[in-house]
Protein backbone atom coordinates (compact mmCIF):
# COMPACT_ATOMS: atom_id res chain seq x y z
CA UNK A 1 0.00 0.00 0.00
CA UNK A 2 0.83 3.24 -0.55
CA UNK A 3 2.20 5.13 2.45
CA UNK A 4 2.49 8.95 0.88
CA UNK A 5 -0.30 10.56 2.74
CA UNK A 6 -3.26 11.10 0.42
CA UNK A 7 -3.77 14.61 1.08
CA UNK A 8 -1.24 16.97 1.84
CA UNK A 9 -1.53 20.87 2.63
CA UNK A 10 1.49 23.11 2.68
CA UNK A 11 1.60 26.83 3.69
CA UNK A 12 -1.83 27.03 2.46
CA UNK A 13 -3.53 30.92 2.14
CA UNK A 14 -6.39 31.77 0.83
CA UNK A 15 -8.55 34.56 0.53
CA UNK A 16 -11.66 36.21 -0.87
CA UNK A 17 -10.97 39.69 -2.47
CA UNK A 18 -9.04 40.96 0.40
CA UNK A 19 -10.62 39.08 3.18
CA UNK A 20 -7.66 36.66 4.26
CA UNK A 21 -10.04 33.07 4.99
CA UNK A 22 -7.09 30.83 5.72
CA UNK A 23 -3.60 31.60 6.72
CA UNK A 24 -0.90 29.73 6.67
CA UNK A 25 -2.50 26.33 6.69
CA UNK A 26 -0.39 22.58 7.17
CA UNK A 27 -2.21 19.71 7.54
CA UNK A 28 -1.83 15.71 6.16
CA UNK A 29 -4.70 12.99 5.84
CA UNK A 30 -2.90 9.81 6.34
CA UNK A 31 -4.45 7.04 4.03
CA UNK A 32 -7.46 4.35 5.59
CA UNK A 33 -8.01 7.59 8.69
CA UNK A 34 -10.67 9.60 9.92
CA UNK A 35 -9.74 13.10 10.20
CA UNK A 36 -11.79 15.68 11.44
CA UNK A 37 -11.70 19.76 10.70
CA UNK A 38 -13.38 21.79 13.67
CA UNK A 39 -14.03 25.22 14.34
CA UNK A 40 -16.76 27.47 15.12
CA UNK A 41 -18.60 28.80 12.23
CA UNK A 42 -17.18 30.70 9.74
CA UNK A 43 -13.60 29.64 10.50
CA UNK A 44 -12.87 28.80 6.79
CA UNK A 45 -13.32 24.88 7.35
CA UNK A 46 -15.41 24.59 4.36
CA UNK A 47 -13.60 26.54 2.08
CA UNK A 48 -10.80 24.73 3.28
CA UNK A 49 -12.34 21.06 1.60
CA UNK A 50 -13.21 23.35 -1.20
CA UNK A 51 -9.87 23.91 -1.94
CA UNK A 52 -9.16 20.09 -1.23
CA UNK A 53 -11.94 19.20 -4.14
CA UNK A 54 -10.36 21.89 -6.28
CA UNK A 55 -13.47 24.20 -6.72
CA UNK A 56 -11.35 26.99 -5.19
CA UNK A 57 -7.33 27.74 -5.91
CA UNK A 58 -5.56 28.83 -3.30
CA UNK A 59 -3.61 32.54 -2.82
CA UNK A 60 -0.69 30.86 -2.20
CA UNK A 61 0.83 27.14 -0.57
CA UNK A 62 0.03 23.91 -2.44
CA UNK A 63 -2.87 21.56 -2.15
CA UNK A 64 -1.72 17.58 -3.02
CA UNK A 65 -4.16 15.19 -3.58
CA UNK A 66 -2.73 11.65 -4.23
CA UNK A 67 0.62 13.08 -5.26
CA UNK A 68 -1.36 15.78 -7.47
CA UNK A 69 -1.24 19.46 -7.30
CA UNK A 70 -4.57 20.34 -7.34
CA UNK A 71 -4.51 23.59 -8.31
CA UNK A 72 -2.31 22.98 -11.24
CA UNK A 73 -4.68 20.34 -13.02
CA UNK A 74 -6.26 21.39 -15.85
CA UNK A 75 -9.94 20.70 -16.19
CA UNK A 76 -9.77 17.14 -17.46
CA UNK A 77 -7.44 16.06 -14.94
CA UNK A 78 -9.26 17.95 -11.90
CA UNK A 79 -12.47 15.78 -13.38
CA UNK A 80 -10.14 12.51 -13.12
CA UNK A 81 -9.35 13.14 -10.21
CA UNK A 82 -12.99 13.69 -8.49
CA UNK A 83 -14.50 10.61 -9.67
CA UNK A 84 -12.22 9.59 -7.00
CA UNK A 85 -13.60 11.61 -4.30
CA UNK A 86 -17.05 11.66 -2.89
CA UNK A 87 -18.28 14.62 -1.19
CA UNK A 88 -21.59 14.65 1.37
CA UNK A 89 -22.75 18.13 1.63
CA UNK A 90 -24.30 20.01 4.42
CA UNK A 91 -27.40 18.98 3.98
CA UNK A 92 -27.27 16.51 1.13
CA UNK A 93 -27.67 18.28 -2.47
CA UNK A 94 -29.81 15.71 -3.04
CA UNK A 95 -30.79 16.27 -6.98
CA UNK A 96 -34.59 17.09 -6.25
CA UNK A 97 -35.96 16.28 -9.86
CA UNK A 98 -34.48 12.36 -9.26
CA UNK A 99 -35.38 9.19 -7.06
CA UNK A 100 -33.22 7.80 -4.16
CA UNK A 101 -32.37 5.53 -6.24
CA UNK A 102 -31.67 7.67 -9.66
CA UNK A 103 -29.85 10.00 -7.16
CA UNK A 104 -27.64 7.21 -6.09
CA UNK A 105 -26.77 5.71 -9.76
CA UNK A 106 -26.58 8.81 -10.73
CA UNK A 107 -22.41 8.89 -11.29
CA UNK A 108 -22.33 5.13 -12.25
CA UNK A 109 -24.60 6.29 -15.21
CA UNK A 110 -22.71 9.15 -15.73
CA UNK A 111 -19.13 7.75 -15.65
CA UNK A 112 -19.28 4.11 -16.75
CA UNK A 113 -20.81 2.54 -19.43
CA UNK A 114 -22.07 -0.71 -17.01
CA UNK A 115 -25.24 -2.16 -18.00
CA UNK A 116 -28.75 -1.20 -16.17
CA UNK A 117 -29.25 -4.22 -14.41
CA UNK A 118 -25.64 -3.77 -12.43
CA UNK A 119 -26.66 -0.43 -11.87
CA UNK A 120 -29.20 -1.84 -9.74
CA UNK A 121 -27.43 -4.32 -8.11
CA UNK A 122 -24.98 -1.94 -7.04
CA UNK A 123 -27.23 0.76 -6.25
CA UNK A 124 -28.96 -1.63 -3.79
CA UNK A 125 -25.53 -2.97 -1.97
CA UNK A 126 -24.64 1.22 -1.31
CA UNK A 127 -28.65 1.85 -0.43
CA UNK A 128 -28.20 -1.55 1.98
CA UNK A 129 -25.06 -0.45 3.88
CA UNK A 130 -27.08 2.95 4.88
CA UNK A 131 -30.08 1.13 5.48
CA UNK A 132 -32.53 2.63 2.91
CA UNK A 133 -33.02 -0.37 0.74
CA UNK A 134 -36.36 0.71 1.02
CA UNK A 135 -36.22 3.71 0.61
CA UNK A 136 -35.33 3.31 -2.97
CA UNK A 137 -38.70 4.72 -4.88
CA UNK A 138 -39.21 7.96 -2.47
CA UNK A 139 -38.22 11.40 -3.94
CA UNK A 140 -36.12 13.49 -1.76
CA UNK A 141 -38.86 15.51 -0.73
CA UNK A 142 -40.28 12.80 0.96
CA UNK A 143 -37.23 12.07 3.19
CA UNK A 144 -36.80 13.27 6.50
CA UNK A 145 -32.93 14.80 6.96
CA UNK A 146 -31.28 11.82 8.33
CA UNK A 147 -32.22 10.39 5.62
CA UNK A 148 -31.08 12.64 3.05
CA UNK A 149 -28.29 13.00 4.53
CA UNK A 150 -27.89 9.13 4.31
CA UNK A 151 -29.07 8.85 0.84
CA UNK A 152 -26.13 11.73 -0.04
CA UNK A 153 -23.67 9.36 1.71
CA UNK A 154 -24.85 6.39 -0.39
CA UNK A 155 -24.39 8.66 -3.59
CA UNK A 156 -20.81 10.24 -2.40
CA UNK A 157 -19.75 6.22 -2.08
CA UNK A 158 -21.52 5.38 -5.47
CA UNK A 159 -18.11 4.74 -7.05
CA UNK A 160 -15.61 3.40 -4.02
CA UNK A 161 -14.01 6.90 -3.75
CA UNK A 162 -10.62 6.86 -2.55
CA UNK A 163 -11.58 10.08 -0.64
CA UNK A 164 -15.00 11.14 0.80
CA UNK A 165 -15.37 14.60 2.39
CA UNK A 166 -18.20 15.35 4.96
CA UNK A 167 -19.11 19.11 5.16
CA UNK A 168 -20.90 19.56 8.10
CA UNK A 169 -22.47 15.77 8.07
CA UNK A 170 -23.86 16.33 11.90
CA UNK A 171 -26.17 19.42 11.19
CA UNK A 172 -29.29 20.14 12.52
CA UNK A 173 -30.02 16.10 12.84
CA UNK A 174 -31.89 14.31 15.73
CA UNK A 175 -29.93 11.78 18.15
CA UNK A 176 -30.40 8.77 16.55
CA UNK A 177 -29.48 9.85 13.12
CA UNK A 178 -26.39 11.51 14.51
CA UNK A 179 -25.10 8.41 15.99
CA UNK A 180 -26.64 6.43 12.80
CA UNK A 181 -24.44 8.96 10.44
CA UNK A 182 -21.44 8.62 12.88
CA UNK A 183 -21.17 5.24 12.62
CA UNK A 184 -21.47 4.72 9.12
CA UNK A 185 -18.89 7.49 8.53
CA UNK A 186 -16.32 5.34 10.36
CA UNK A 187 -17.86 2.16 8.92
CA UNK A 188 -17.92 2.63 4.95
CA UNK A 189 -14.68 4.11 6.00
CA UNK A 190 -12.93 1.28 6.93
CA UNK A 191 -14.91 -0.91 4.34
CA UNK A 192 -14.00 0.87 1.76
CA UNK A 193 -10.48 1.45 2.67
CA UNK A 194 -11.08 5.31 1.88
CA UNK A 195 -9.60 8.27 3.75
CA UNK A 196 -12.30 10.51 5.53
CA UNK A 197 -12.49 14.09 5.76
CA UNK A 198 -15.21 15.92 8.59
CA UNK A 199 -15.33 19.50 8.58
CA UNK A 200 -17.56 19.93 11.38
CA UNK A 201 -18.58 21.43 14.63
CA UNK A 202 -20.25 18.98 16.46
CA UNK A 203 -17.61 17.66 19.40
CA UNK A 204 -18.90 15.05 21.41
CA UNK A 205 -20.08 13.05 18.35
CA UNK A 206 -16.85 13.32 15.70
CA UNK A 207 -14.88 12.38 19.11
CA UNK A 208 -16.24 8.88 19.13
CA UNK A 209 -15.10 8.00 15.41
CA UNK A 210 -12.30 10.12 14.26
CA UNK A 211 -8.38 9.33 14.40
CA UNK A 212 -6.97 12.42 14.30
CA UNK A 213 -8.48 16.24 14.78
CA UNK A 214 -7.55 19.59 13.62
CA UNK A 215 -8.69 22.74 15.28
CA UNK A 216 -8.73 25.83 13.06
CA UNK A 217 -9.60 29.46 14.00
CA UNK A 218 -9.76 32.62 12.34
CA UNK A 219 -8.36 30.57 9.34
CA UNK A 220 -5.23 29.00 11.54
CA UNK A 221 -4.40 25.98 12.87
CA UNK A 222 -4.52 26.32 16.29
CA UNK A 223 -4.35 22.77 17.47
CA UNK A 224 -3.88 19.20 16.55
CA UNK A 225 -4.35 15.57 18.25
CA UNK A 226 -5.63 12.44 18.61
CA UNK A 227 -9.41 12.41 20.21
CA UNK A 228 -8.05 12.19 23.28
CA UNK A 229 -5.46 14.17 23.49
CA UNK A 230 -8.24 17.33 22.20
CA UNK A 231 -10.49 16.22 25.15
CA UNK A 232 -7.70 16.49 27.61
CA UNK A 233 -6.16 19.98 25.82
CA UNK A 234 -5.43 22.74 28.14
CA UNK A 235 -5.57 25.52 25.12
CA UNK A 236 -8.31 28.03 26.12
CA UNK A 237 -9.85 27.77 22.56
CA UNK A 238 -9.89 24.36 22.72
CA UNK A 239 -10.98 23.44 26.26
CA UNK A 240 -13.65 26.44 25.71
CA UNK A 241 -15.27 24.38 22.32
CA UNK A 242 -14.55 20.96 23.51
CA UNK A 243 -16.74 21.61 26.68
CA UNK A 244 -18.98 24.23 25.23
CA UNK A 245 -18.70 26.81 27.62
CA UNK A 246 -20.57 30.02 27.07
CA UNK A 247 -17.58 32.47 27.51
CA UNK A 248 -13.32 32.08 27.18
CA UNK A 249 -10.88 32.92 23.96
CA UNK A 250 -14.28 33.23 22.02
CA UNK A 251 -15.92 36.28 23.57
CA UNK A 252 -20.05 35.71 24.69
CA UNK A 253 -20.25 39.52 23.37
CA UNK A 254 -19.89 41.15 20.27
CA UNK A 255 -17.81 43.76 20.25
CA UNK A 256 -19.09 47.28 21.24
CA UNK A 257 -18.65 50.27 23.34
CA UNK A 258 -18.45 49.75 26.91
CA UNK A 259 -22.06 48.78 28.38
CA UNK A 260 -22.29 52.12 30.16
CA UNK A 261 -21.03 54.69 27.53
CA UNK A 262 -23.88 52.83 25.68
CA UNK A 263 -26.64 53.38 28.43
CA UNK A 264 -25.54 57.08 28.47
CA UNK A 265 -25.42 58.00 25.36
CA UNK A 266 -29.02 57.28 25.27
CA UNK A 267 -29.83 59.23 28.41
CA UNK A 268 -28.60 61.67 26.42
CA UNK B 1 -21.98 50.99 -15.33
CA UNK B 2 -18.43 48.53 -15.20
CA UNK B 3 -20.38 45.70 -13.27
CA UNK B 4 -22.98 45.68 -15.81
CA UNK B 5 -20.13 45.68 -18.52
CA UNK B 6 -18.35 42.54 -16.51
CA UNK B 7 -21.78 41.26 -16.64
CA UNK B 8 -22.27 41.04 -20.05
CA UNK B 9 -19.25 39.84 -21.37
CA UNK B 10 -19.48 36.84 -18.09
CA UNK B 11 -22.77 36.24 -20.14
CA UNK B 12 -21.72 35.92 -23.74
CA UNK B 13 -18.47 33.50 -22.47
CA UNK B 14 -21.46 32.05 -20.84
CA UNK B 15 -23.33 31.53 -24.62
CA UNK B 16 -19.81 30.48 -26.14
CA UNK B 17 -19.32 27.73 -22.89
CA UNK B 18 -22.50 26.32 -23.83
CA UNK B 19 -22.50 25.75 -27.09
CA UNK B 20 -18.87 24.24 -26.35
CA UNK B 21 -20.44 21.73 -24.23
CA UNK B 22 -23.59 21.09 -25.82
CA UNK B 23 -22.18 17.45 -27.08
CA UNK B 24 -23.97 16.19 -24.26
CA UNK B 25 -27.51 17.32 -25.63
CA UNK B 26 -27.40 15.99 -28.47
CA UNK B 27 -25.52 12.07 -27.87
CA UNK B 28 -28.06 11.57 -24.92
CA UNK B 29 -31.17 13.53 -26.69
CA UNK B 30 -33.59 11.91 -23.90
CA UNK B 31 -32.15 15.02 -21.89
CA UNK B 32 -33.35 17.67 -24.04
CA UNK B 33 -36.53 15.50 -24.88
CA UNK B 34 -37.25 16.12 -21.69
CA UNK B 35 -36.59 19.74 -21.46
CA UNK B 36 -38.47 20.39 -24.35
CA UNK B 37 -41.38 18.15 -22.56
CA UNK B 38 -40.71 20.77 -19.21
CA UNK B 39 -40.80 24.51 -21.67
CA UNK B 40 -42.70 23.10 -24.52
CA UNK B 41 -45.27 20.52 -23.99
CA UNK B 42 -46.26 22.28 -20.89
CA UNK B 43 -46.48 25.97 -22.26
CA UNK B 44 -49.46 24.27 -24.72
CA UNK B 45 -52.04 25.68 -22.82
CA UNK B 46 -51.32 28.99 -22.16
CA UNK B 47 -50.15 29.15 -25.83
CA UNK B 48 -52.75 28.17 -27.82
CA UNK B 49 -55.64 29.54 -25.19
CA UNK B 50 -53.86 32.87 -25.99
CA UNK B 51 -53.54 32.64 -30.04
CA UNK B 52 -57.17 31.84 -30.13
CA UNK B 53 -58.21 34.75 -28.46
CA UNK B 54 -55.66 37.44 -30.12
CA UNK B 55 -56.86 35.50 -33.51
CA UNK B 56 -60.70 36.47 -32.36
CA UNK B 57 -59.56 39.68 -31.21
CA UNK B 58 -57.77 40.57 -34.51
CA UNK B 59 -60.83 39.54 -36.49
CA UNK B 60 -63.07 41.69 -34.75
CA UNK B 61 -61.12 44.30 -35.25
CA UNK B 62 -60.02 43.62 -38.43
CA UNK B 63 -63.86 43.27 -39.82
CA UNK B 64 -64.30 46.63 -37.88
CA UNK B 65 -61.70 48.56 -40.63
CA UNK B 66 -61.77 46.33 -43.18
CA UNK B 67 -65.88 46.78 -43.74
CA UNK B 68 -65.29 50.21 -43.90
CA UNK B 69 -63.55 49.94 -47.45
CA UNK B 70 -65.84 47.46 -48.49
CA UNK B 71 -62.95 44.76 -48.09
CA UNK B 72 -64.12 42.74 -45.51
CA UNK B 73 -63.19 39.32 -47.54
CA UNK B 74 -59.53 40.54 -47.35
CA UNK B 75 -59.89 39.41 -43.60
CA UNK B 76 -58.24 36.16 -43.99
CA UNK B 77 -55.31 37.33 -45.10
CA UNK B 78 -55.39 40.35 -42.22
CA UNK B 79 -55.29 37.74 -39.81
CA UNK B 80 -52.79 35.38 -41.18
CA UNK B 81 -50.25 38.06 -42.09
CA UNK B 82 -50.41 39.77 -38.48
CA UNK B 83 -50.01 36.46 -36.69
CA UNK B 84 -47.17 34.66 -38.91
CA UNK B 85 -45.17 37.65 -39.82
CA UNK B 86 -45.49 38.75 -35.79
CA UNK B 87 -47.81 38.82 -33.15
CA UNK B 88 -46.95 34.57 -33.67
CA UNK B 89 -43.29 34.75 -32.98
CA UNK B 90 -43.63 37.98 -30.78
CA UNK B 91 -46.29 37.02 -28.48
CA UNK B 92 -45.59 33.30 -28.29
CA UNK B 93 -41.84 34.35 -27.06
CA UNK B 94 -43.17 36.81 -24.04
CA UNK B 95 -45.61 33.96 -23.07
CA UNK B 96 -43.14 31.94 -23.16
CA UNK B 97 -40.39 34.25 -21.69
CA UNK B 98 -43.29 34.44 -18.79
CA UNK B 99 -43.90 30.87 -18.71
CA UNK B 100 -41.11 28.36 -19.13
CA UNK B 101 -37.99 31.51 -18.87
CA UNK B 102 -38.97 32.18 -15.38
CA UNK B 103 -38.89 28.34 -14.50
CA UNK B 104 -36.00 27.37 -15.61
CA UNK B 105 -34.11 30.60 -14.08
CA UNK B 106 -35.97 29.14 -11.10
CA UNK B 107 -35.48 25.78 -11.21
CA UNK B 108 -31.41 26.50 -12.00
CA UNK B 109 -31.30 28.98 -9.23
CA UNK B 110 -32.83 26.95 -6.71
CA UNK B 111 -30.16 23.95 -7.55
CA UNK B 112 -27.41 26.63 -6.78
CA UNK B 113 -28.51 27.43 -3.46
CA UNK B 114 -28.92 23.85 -2.62
CA UNK B 115 -25.33 23.27 -3.65
CA UNK B 116 -27.02 20.87 -6.40
CA UNK B 117 -25.13 22.43 -8.78
CA UNK B 118 -21.66 22.10 -6.69
CA UNK B 119 -22.59 18.85 -5.98
CA UNK B 120 -22.57 17.71 -9.18
CA UNK B 121 -19.01 19.43 -10.11
CA UNK B 122 -17.39 17.70 -7.22
CA UNK B 123 -19.00 14.39 -8.74
CA UNK B 124 -16.69 15.21 -12.15
CA UNK B 125 -19.84 16.08 -14.21
CA UNK B 126 -20.39 19.58 -15.73
CA UNK B 127 -23.03 21.62 -14.89
CA UNK B 128 -23.31 23.42 -17.67
CA UNK B 129 -23.47 20.19 -20.15
CA UNK B 130 -25.76 18.47 -17.78
CA UNK B 131 -28.32 20.91 -16.66
CA UNK B 132 -27.50 24.59 -18.87
CA UNK B 133 -27.59 22.96 -22.35
CA UNK B 134 -30.33 20.38 -22.08
CA UNK B 135 -32.57 23.55 -21.04
CA UNK B 136 -30.85 25.93 -23.40
CA UNK B 137 -31.61 23.24 -26.64
CA UNK B 138 -35.10 22.29 -25.35
CA UNK B 139 -36.31 25.73 -24.66
CA UNK B 140 -34.56 26.62 -28.56
CA UNK B 141 -36.47 23.60 -30.30
CA UNK B 142 -39.80 24.43 -28.44
CA UNK B 143 -40.24 28.14 -28.98
CA UNK B 144 -40.88 28.05 -33.20
CA UNK B 145 -43.00 24.95 -32.74
CA UNK B 146 -44.94 26.76 -30.13
CA UNK B 147 -45.15 29.75 -32.26
CA UNK B 148 -46.61 27.64 -34.89
CA UNK B 149 -49.13 26.66 -32.72
CA UNK B 150 -50.05 30.57 -31.41
CA UNK B 151 -50.50 31.50 -35.54
CA UNK B 152 -52.63 28.15 -36.19
CA UNK B 153 -55.01 28.78 -33.15
CA UNK B 154 -54.97 32.56 -33.94
CA UNK B 155 -55.75 31.95 -37.57
CA UNK B 156 -58.43 29.52 -36.44
CA UNK B 157 -60.02 31.98 -33.59
CA UNK B 158 -60.26 34.92 -36.76
CA UNK B 159 -61.65 32.08 -38.82
CA UNK B 160 -64.72 31.82 -35.48
CA UNK B 161 -64.98 35.54 -35.43
CA UNK B 162 -64.74 36.46 -39.14
CA UNK B 163 -66.59 33.72 -41.06
CA UNK B 164 -68.75 31.67 -38.16
CA UNK B 165 -70.08 34.54 -36.20
CA UNK B 166 -69.72 37.95 -38.60
CA UNK B 167 -70.60 35.70 -41.36
CA UNK B 168 -67.64 36.69 -43.81
CA UNK B 169 -67.77 34.64 -46.90
CA UNK B 170 -65.64 31.70 -46.00
CA UNK B 171 -64.35 30.80 -49.58
CA UNK B 172 -62.92 34.48 -49.82
CA UNK B 173 -61.32 33.66 -45.98
CA UNK B 174 -59.80 31.13 -46.99
CA UNK B 175 -58.78 31.64 -50.51
CA UNK B 176 -57.47 35.12 -50.43
CA UNK B 177 -55.18 33.56 -47.56
CA UNK B 178 -53.59 30.85 -49.39
CA UNK B 179 -53.02 33.22 -52.58
CA UNK B 180 -51.56 35.80 -50.48
CA UNK B 181 -49.65 34.50 -47.59
CA UNK B 182 -45.91 33.67 -49.23
CA UNK B 183 -44.31 30.40 -48.03
CA UNK B 184 -40.59 32.06 -48.11
CA UNK B 185 -41.47 35.34 -47.56
CA UNK B 186 -43.87 35.29 -44.16
CA UNK B 187 -44.08 31.68 -42.98
CA UNK B 188 -39.95 31.19 -43.16
CA UNK B 189 -39.28 34.54 -41.76
CA UNK B 190 -42.12 33.62 -39.00
CA UNK B 191 -39.73 30.70 -37.80
CA UNK B 192 -36.76 32.39 -38.19
CA UNK B 193 -37.83 35.34 -35.88
CA UNK B 194 -39.17 32.80 -33.31
CA UNK B 195 -35.90 30.82 -33.04
CA UNK B 196 -33.75 33.84 -32.70
CA UNK B 197 -36.48 34.70 -29.60
CA UNK B 198 -35.96 31.01 -28.54
CA UNK B 199 -32.29 31.54 -28.44
CA UNK B 200 -32.89 34.57 -26.60
CA UNK B 201 -35.25 33.70 -23.95
CA UNK B 202 -33.38 30.39 -23.10
CA UNK B 203 -29.47 32.34 -23.17
CA UNK B 204 -31.56 34.81 -20.73
CA UNK B 205 -33.12 32.16 -18.53
CA UNK B 206 -30.27 29.89 -17.76
CA UNK B 207 -27.78 32.41 -17.46
CA UNK B 208 -30.15 34.42 -14.93
CA UNK B 209 -30.33 31.04 -12.82
CA UNK B 210 -26.82 30.18 -13.07
CA UNK B 211 -25.72 33.41 -12.40
CA UNK B 212 -28.34 34.17 -9.46
CA UNK B 213 -27.58 34.54 -5.79
CA UNK B 214 -27.70 31.16 -4.02
CA UNK B 215 -30.32 33.20 -1.57
CA UNK B 216 -34.32 33.02 -1.56
CA UNK B 217 -34.20 36.58 -2.76
CA UNK B 218 -31.87 35.93 -5.12
CA UNK B 219 -33.84 33.50 -7.03
CA UNK B 220 -36.67 36.17 -6.78
CA UNK B 221 -34.56 38.61 -8.56
CA UNK B 222 -33.41 37.01 -10.92
CA UNK B 223 -36.44 35.18 -11.86
CA UNK B 224 -37.56 38.60 -11.89
CA UNK B 225 -34.91 39.72 -14.28
CA UNK B 226 -35.22 36.78 -16.78
CA UNK B 227 -38.84 38.04 -17.60
CA UNK B 228 -38.08 41.71 -18.14
CA UNK B 229 -34.67 41.27 -19.89
CA UNK B 230 -36.34 38.67 -22.42
CA UNK B 231 -39.23 40.84 -23.15
CA UNK B 232 -37.11 44.05 -23.54
CA UNK B 233 -34.42 41.92 -26.42
CA UNK B 234 -37.89 40.71 -27.83
CA UNK B 235 -39.44 43.76 -28.68
CA UNK B 236 -35.58 45.03 -29.90
CA UNK B 237 -35.18 42.20 -31.66
CA UNK B 238 -37.86 41.93 -33.73
CA UNK B 239 -37.86 45.47 -34.62
CA UNK B 240 -34.71 44.79 -36.25
CA UNK B 241 -35.11 41.67 -37.98
CA UNK B 242 -38.54 42.89 -38.99
CA UNK B 243 -36.59 45.73 -40.66
CA UNK B 244 -34.12 43.66 -42.47
CA UNK B 245 -36.61 40.83 -43.75
CA UNK B 246 -39.51 43.36 -44.74
CA UNK B 247 -38.21 46.44 -45.80
CA UNK B 248 -39.53 47.32 -49.00
CA UNK B 249 -42.18 44.42 -48.99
Amino acid sequence: MNQEPLVQIRDLNFSYDNRKILSGINLTIPRGKVVAIMGSSGCGKTTLLRLIGGQLKPSSGEVKVNGQIVDQLDSAGLYAMRRRMGMLFQFGALFTDMSVFDNVAFQMREHTDLPEDLIHDLVMMKLHAVGLRGAQNLMPSELSGGMARRVALARSISLDPMLVMYDEPFAGLDPISLSVIGVLIRKLNDALGASSIVVTHDVQESLKIVDYVYFVSAGKIVAEGTADEIRQSKIPYVHQFVWGEADGPVPFHYPSMPYGDEMMQAVN
Amino acid sequence: MTSRLWQLGFASRFFIAIFLYSGTSFRRFQLTLREVFFSGVMSLIIIMVSGLFVGMVLGLQGYDTLQRYGSAEALGILVALSLVRELGPVVAALLFASRAGSAITAEIGLMKATEQLSAMEMMAVNPIARVVAPRFWGGVISMPLLAALFSAMGIFGGYLVGVVLIGVDEGSFWSQMQATVDFREDIVNGIIKSFVFGVIVSWVAVFEGYDAEPTAEGVSGATTRTVVTSSLAILAADFVLTALMFRGV
